[in-house]
């Protein structure tokens, strides 16, 4: 059974997570926004009242490599007009992958998930139009961008991580990759029907 | 393109580098190519969801130019203008796919 659907009647789509999984996914997209949000998007060594000034974006590559990969170099030959492109798309591209996954965590949030998760047992049923549904595919890209990052996922790896001892922290990161790639790819599915 | 071809380097202007003329004068109309490279994490039906749904492409187009960033490495998915292209690049960063732009000509 796919993990997300669409309604038969309403066209939504909808899920069912455990307590425990919709929590996990709370907390990823959380990490996200936080992340988003954690790197100066001006550089800090600047003069202070030249930075005060300027309301425009970043121009230099992030440091982190999530952001990064978040943030691709759109010329890469370029390094003028590809510092001009970042200065005034990365701050609209945060802000849109932030709000995105903060999407995620209200629609856990409205469907019952607990600010603290006491209780076992609890199901959260999720059901979202088309236009919110959109929005948790594209997040689960930065979210799985994110951990594969970390992880340094690379093409044709599978077998790597599943010789790892289950007990290995990296091998339960990877286990989530998977799942939360799992649930995208029934999304994808969902919508595309 | 008097300049260009003018017998004598005297007559150029003296402050335009010939790098600018050749791009101003030769090439001003060499479209621009949005290129999506190939990256361990995205899922094929995302990435032809994704060319679908911000193109317009059908479902057959999209698929082939999936395959060729999963097979080829890179595929060059839209061209036109400078700014429709970054227009093009910013979309594809939004969806989380790996996308750069250059001219059509350059290698």
């Amino acid at each position: 059974m796919s993990a997300f659907q669409r309604h038969r009647r309403s066209g939504h789509v909808i899920a069912t997570f455990t307590g425990f999984e919709a929590d996990l996914l709370r907390s990823l997209a959380s990490q996200l926004v936080e992340l988003l949000h954690s790197e100066a998007a001006v550089p800090e060594d600047r003069d202070p009242f030249e930075a005060l000034m300027d309301f425009t974006g970043p121009t230099t590559e992030p440091e982190d490599p999530v952001l990064a990969r978040l943030f691709p170099t759109a010329y890469p030959d370029d390094e003028e007009a590809a510092g001009e492109f970042r200065r005034f798309t990365e701050g609209a591209l945060r802000d849109g992958k932030a709000r995105a996954a903060a999407t995620i965590i209200d629609t856990l949030e409205e469907a019952g998930l607990p600010d603290e998760l006491t209780e076992d047992g609890l199901t959260i049923d999720v059901e979202m139009d088309l236009d919110t549904a959109h929005t948790w595919m594209r997040s689960f890209t930065d979210i799985r961008l994110a951990l594969a990052t970390r992880l340094g996922v690379e093409d044709g790896d599978e077998e790597y991580w599943y010789a790892l001892p289950e007990d290995d922290p990296r091998a339960q990161a990877h286990d989530i990759y998977d799942w939360v790639g799992y649930l995208q790819e029934t999304l994808v599915g969902a919508l595309s029907r | 393109m008097g300049v260009v071809s003018a017998p004598s380097p005297v007559e150029v202007e003296p402050t335009l580098d010939p790098d600018v003329l050749d791009q101003v004068v030769v090439r001003p109309a060499t479209p621009w190519v949005t290129i999506v490279w190939n990256d361990p994490v995205n899922l094929m039906s995302y990435v032809t969801y994704v060319f679908q749904h911000h193109f317009g492409y059908s479902k057959k187009k999209a698929e082939k130019l999936m395959m060729e960033v999963h097979e080829e490495g890179r595929s060059v998915v839209s061209t036109g203008s400078r700014e429709e292209m970054e227009r093009d690049v910013q979309a594809m960063h939004e969806y989380g796919l790996w996308a750069t732009m250059q001219r059509e000509d350059q290698p």
